[in-house]
């Protein structure tokens, strides 16, 4: 357990986005305020076209807000649609990303895959190796570690995509639907995982999910409809 | 981590296609400068090769290879006596096409002053110089003869004695030297019933001219052999070595105070040579081979495009990550200079296993293979540009 569990990992203020302008404008997140404190999941529920991808991507720093602020630790990152800092480095130090696919990059094996986001995080590569293994046999997928992406099933892929958002141990873990492609044994497993590295790294998480059964693992649940965010008791 | 080997790796019989592909285009810019240098070289060879100081030809011509110049033999002997030259020999160049084994046979004709000449002066690389006046030659492995060969070229036989390689007239066709007296027999081989025709022509031009009927002596003799031979033999130009440490200008401009001839000196030669008769030819291939280079450089562009395009969703997610751009850029520029690199090597062996089998000479020297590398990076780092316009402009959330 970390020490000061209520330091934020985010926090976001007033932060919209309206995509487009005139007839074909569309106001996907409206107003949205939230923090989540270090080593906090936050389960984000909401139909579709609700605006939680478009929430997820802002806070994400890969789709700025039309308006508003974000925080991510200590630093201001975003002020509107101005980033106040090197977004790709910050990226890269402080955030992991998981979405629905794995997105592996198809010509490096699952060792490399989690090994190039080490390197490019300036982690020497012989240290990134031995990182990589370890989180590769935590995830269950050490033996696979030298089959490119194709080779390895969905739930395979998956894993190792995980591995690679906990590679540089960010502060701010953020997944989009992490389970869709996966059966409920291992949904579960991954989303007890995101639970753990939470509780033992003291990292925020916000996982987006239409799975009902996981709700347990979430410290807090927020739902999302036409925009606008809510917590949901 | 290099990225670049390990995509490489992953689609490999696809790159090396590709790089097969790029090979073969290399491989004809490296053939159309290796034809351009060819074609300089065989017209030059033989200006090169003589070693003459100056070429004296026919008043106000520019030849003997840019046009024709015809002068007396005797002003061989004319030329030896101004002062510092050492040696005046007659050249005698001309070009016939014969017939063997069913196909053309073009070969350049090349008169020695023997017995001055006998051809010591030829890089012959198998046989012997010519050792008599008559009846024996001296010629070039491209035109497909063997030591001991007897060739039948008007009312005689000759046999070839020596051989040599590489020695080629401006048209790529192979030289064969001969004696001067036999060079000049060959270019006018006259049969006899053109002789005798030739002889009553002139009779009866005679018989209707005043001087046929006041001196009827004169219509004997226009029958006799002895008429043609009154004209001396004509040759196409003389060459000349000046004395060690003579001055080759005032030698020239001793000359050029003759009212029948012109003197170029060899540098002039070979500049008419490359400013004349070669000169279309030359800047035909000259500009083809620019043409070929730009071509290979939008090939090359279109290929690196789509290589990175096929990447486009990988280079999205590695930006995602946080990947630096140079990370990208230099995947992209890796992979062309790898490309790049391996269509050179491929050019540079296909050449020299086809080039060779080219009718003409087809010369690839050091110094072109030096410029081609450094061309060749530069179409692999400017073609790359596209590629990775394309990949600096991929948007993250592109990934999503
Ligand atoms: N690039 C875009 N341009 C215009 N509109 C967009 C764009 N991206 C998303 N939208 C719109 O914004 C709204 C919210 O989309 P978003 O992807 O955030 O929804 P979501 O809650 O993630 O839905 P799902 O559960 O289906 O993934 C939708 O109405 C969508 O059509
Ligand atoms: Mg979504």
């Amino acid at each position: 357990m970390i020490e000061n569990i209520h330091e934020c990992a985010i926090e976001a203020s007033n932060i919209s986005k309206i995509y487009g302008s005139g007839n074909t404008e569309v106001k996907a997140m409206l107003n949205v305020s939230f923090t989540i404190a270090k080593g906090e999941v936050v389960g984000l529920l909401g139909p579709s076209g609700a605006g939680k991808s478009t929430l997820l991507t802002a806070i994400g720093l890969i789709n700025p807000p039309t308006s508003g602020q974000i925080r991510i630790g200590k630093d201001l990152v975003m002020d509107g649609p101005l980033a106040m800092v090197d977004v790709r480095k910050f990226r890269r130090k402080h955030i992991g990303y998981v979405f629905q696919k794995a997105n592996l990059i198809p010509f490096l094996t699952a060792l490399e895959n989690v090994q190039i986001a080490l390197e490019i995080n300036d982690v020497h590569h012989k240290d990134a190796r031995i990182r990589a293994m370890e989180l590769l046999k935590y995830l269950g997928v050490g033996d696979r570690k030298d089959n490119l992406p194709h080779m390895l099933s969905g739930g395979q892929q998956q894993r190792v995509a995980v591995a690679r958002a906990l590679a540089n141990k960010p502060s701010l873990i953020l997944a989009d639907e992490p389970t869709a492609a996966l059966d409920s044994f291992r949904g579960r497993q991954v989303m007890e995982l995101f639970q753990k590295v939470a509780h033992e790294q003291g990292a925020g998480v916000l996982v987006v999910t239409h799975d009902h059964r996981s709700l347990d693992v979430f410290d807090r649940t927020f739902e999302m409809e036409d925009g606008t965010l809510m917590l949901k008791s | 981590m290099n990225l670049a080997i390990r995509d490489i790796r992953h689609s490999l019989p696809r790159f090396l296609l590709t790089a097969i592909g790029i090979g073969m285009l290399l491989m004809i810019v490296m053939g159309m400068s290796g034809i351009y240098r060819g074609l300089i070289e065989d017209a030059l060879l033989l200006v090169d090769k003589i070693g003459a100081d100056l070429w004296i030809v026919q008043h106000n011509t520019r030849g003997p290879f840019a046009e024709i110049s015809r002068i007396p033999l005797k002003t061989e002997d004319r030329l030896c006596a101004v002062p510092g030259v050492k040696s005046a020999r007659a050249f005698v160049s001309h070009t016939i096409q014969r017939e063997r084994n069913g196909k053309p046979l073009r070969i350049v004709v090349q008169g020695l002053s023997w017995p001055e000449d006998k051809g010591e002066w030829i890089p012959i690389t198998n046989g012997r110089c010519l050792s008599a006046g008559h009846f024996e030659m001296i010629a070039d492995q491209s035109l497909g003869f063997n030591l001991g060969d007897q060739l039948p070229l008007g009312k005689n036989i000759y046999t070839i004695v020596g051989l040599t390689r590489g020695m080629v007239g401006q048209g790529g066709d192979g030289l064969a030297f001969f004696s001067l007296r036999d060079a000049i027999a060959i270019q006018f081989d006259t049969s006899g019933e053109a002789i005798r025709l030739e002889r009553d022509a002139r009779r009866s031009r005679a018989i209707q001219q005043d001087i046929g009927n006041t001196q009827p002596e004169l219509l004997n003799r226009a029958a006799s052999q002895n008429i043609p031979a009154l004209a001396g033999p004509m040759v196409s130009a003389v060459i000349i070595r000046t004395e060690q440490g003579a001055d080759i200008d005032k030698v020239a401009e001793t000359i050029s105070g003759w009212k029948d001839v012109s003197v170029h000196t060899a540098d002039n030669q070979k500049s008419l040579l490359l400013k004349g008769s070669v000169d279309k030819a030359r800047r035909q291939i000259g500009l083809f081979r620019a043409l070929l280079v730009i071509i290979s450089a939008i090939i090359m562009s279109l290929i690196l495009y789509t290589l990175t395009l096929d990447k486009i969703h990988d280079i999205a997610m590695l930006k995602l990550i946080g990947a630096r751009n140079s990370l990208i850029l230099g995947l992209i520029l890796q992979q062309a200079i790898i490309l790049g690199g391996l269509g050179y090597i491929l050019a540079f062996y296909l050449g020299k296993w086809i080039f060779p089998l080219f009718p003409r000479r087809v010369i690839v020297t050091g110094n072109d293979l030096v410029w081609l590398a450094v061309i060749v990076l530069a179409i692999s780092v400017l073609s790359s540009l596209l590629g990775i316009w394309k990949a600096m402009s991929v948007q993250p959330n592109e990934v999503l």
